[in-house]
Order: structure tokens, then sequence, then C-alpha cells
């Protein structure tokens, strides 16, 4: 039960991890960069590791994300 | 053609780095590790002395009162590492405050913040920084601690800035906060040279294990690492909201 749920998630850690290197814009990019470290969360409490698992639910898909999404926001579109 | 050479290169050192863990005798498969003949197994006993002897919950005496044996090592027995780490992270945001606060001035945000955000903003900032604290406080009871604590205040504070432009002009006293708990952190090091006789030893009495005031230096060391973590971040996020002029 917890491999077959292991091997599903790092199929779909690599999969969201491609997609995030090469999806065309870049909301979407950082919204499976979250999805990503979502994943990973329930990755580490399946592996044990609660301690490890809140510190990336807070920073991988709460702040980086955050952050990714302000300047994207903020910054703005050079047109040639 | 480059493509193709890349992909053989990412191929050979993924087997690489799989073939060496897989031939490696101190790589035991996963849940296979015997903790018996390593040094986890002190740190579990909560005890540095060679007997082995059971833990119980609600009992005192122990060498570390915390019940998060994860807290035990990372703010009692490897002190010193969490402090070079916070310094690490203090020389991040300094290197950010240095890159961003050249010939720059505080710009308002591209967007007005509608009412949705206004209101959720405020109704999220309470229960988010509530839980930042309630995690920096019972690190060393349950999982997290002072880092995701301290992000989670910083995360509380991000949203105050998303919502009111205007709040950011009002707080200027994260640096100060981040300084004052820095020097607190060496400083109960040194306390810990004059008490016991080694930096940063705990010299407060342990308690019982998994009361909320027990484990000695451990929850004000990681509530003074939570409120450090939390202004350091929160001073990057208003850093990162000062624009350079071209």
């Amino acid at each position: 039960m917890i491999n077959i749920l292991s091997i599903v998630i790092s199929v779909l850690l690599v999969i969201l991890a491609f997609l995030a290197v090469s999806s065309k814009t870049l909301s979407k990019s950082i919204v499976y960069l979250s999805a990503l470290s979502m994943l990973s969360v329930l990755g580490f409490v399946v592996m044990k590791a609660p301690d490890v698992a809140v510190t990336e639910a807070v920073i991988g898909s709460g702040l980086v994300t955050a952050l990714f999404v302000f300047t994207l926001l903020s910054s703005r579109k050079v047109v040639k | 053609m480059k493509k193709v050479l890349s992909l053989l290169v990412v191929l050979a050192l993924g087997f690489g780095i799989i073939n060496s863990l897989n031939q490696n005798s101190s790589f035991p498969k996963f849940g296979e590790a015997d903790v018996s003949d390593r040094v986890s197994d002190r740190y579990i006993n909560k005890n540095v002395t060679e007997e082995n002897e059971e833990v119980i919950f609600g009992e005192d005496g122990y060498e570390t009162g915390s019940s998060n044996f994860v807290t035990s090592i990372v703010a009692n027995y490897r002190s010193f590492d969490t402090l070079g780490e916070v310094t690490v992270l203090f020389i991040s945001a300094f290197g950010v405050a240095l890159l961003f606060s050249k010939d720059s001035k505080r710009v308002s945000l591209n967007f007005k913040p509608n009412f949705m955000l206004r209101v959720g903003s405020r109704a999220l900032f309470g229960l988010i920084i509530m839980t930042g604290i309630y995690i920096s406080v019972h690190g060393h009871l349950t999982p997290g601690g002072g880092f995701p604590g301290g992000t989670m205040i910083a995360s509380s504070i991000l949203l105050l800035y998303l919502s009111n432009d205007s709040f950011r002009t009002k707080i200027k006293g994260f640096k100060l906060l981040e300084g004052f708990m820095g020097s607190l952190y060496v400083l109960i090091g040194v306390a810990g040279i004059y008490v016991t006789g080694y930096f940063l030893e705990n010299f407060l009495d342990t308690g019982v294990v998994g009361d909320l005031f027990s484990a000695g230096i451990i929850p004000i060391v990681y509530v003074i690492i939570g409120l450090k973590v939390g202004s350091e971040i929160a001073s990057i996020i208003d850093n990162f909201l000062t624009e350079e002029v071209s």
C-alpha cells in the first residue's frame, strides 16, 4: 500500500517538475512548482518526517509561491 | 544534437548516483537501518551515555526534556550548527537588502487590492500568525519549530503587505528585532559558558517530558529563532517591494 503510494508520488513529482520547467507561461510554471512542493510534503509524511514536511509546506508551497506570484505581479512586460 | 547529448549526460550522472548509493554499505535500505550502532540511538534515548533505557512520556530526569527528538538535536545537541544556519539566513537577508536598497525608492503596488483580498487577508492574518506562534512555542513538543513558525509569521506579514499598501511605511522595527534576537541567542550561549562551561549548553532544568515548560533552553531558543527568522523574511519581502530606479 505504502509502496504503491510512494511510487505514484515519485512519478507525479517527476511529471510536475518536467511541466514546471517546460510550461510556456511563467504563472503556470509557478502553479506547477507549488503543486510539486505540496506533493513532496505528502512524500515526506509517507517517509515519516513530519518536521521536514511542515517546513516544506510553509516555505516551499507557501512563501516561495507567494514571493514568485508577487514578483510576477510587480514586474513589467518589456515590449520590443 | 545538444538535447540528446544533455540527456545522455543526465542519464549517466543519474545512473552513477543511484549505482554508488546502491553499492554503498553506509546507505542501508529504507526502514532497515540499525540505529543501535549509530549516534542517533543516543538522541532517541535522551542520554549520551552508553546505557540503553526506555523513555517514558511524563517523567523527568532526562538529559534533554524535549519530546520531539529532532528538536533536541537541532536546538540542544547541535545548537552551534543552528547558530551558523541563522547566521547564513542573516547574511542572505543582508545581501538582499544591499542589492535592493541601492538607488531605489519605495514603490506602490502595480495592482489595487480589491475587496476580497482586503477582507480575506484581514481574516486570515490572525489565524496564520497564531499558527506560526503556536508552532514556534511548541517546537519541543510537536513537529515544526522556529524555522517554519517564523516563516509562517512572515507569511502573515506578507498578507498585510499585499492588502494594505500604506502598511509598509508604518513598520520599521524588523531590522531592530532581528539584530536583538540574534544577540540574545549568542548571549544565551555565553550564559551557558558561565554556568556549565560549554557554549550553548542547556543550563536550565529539563523538566517533565511533554510539558510546555520543559526542556530547559530549547523553547527559549526556538522562540528566539522564530522571531528572528520571521523578522528576517519579512524584511526580505519588504525589500522585494522596493524597485530600482533605472
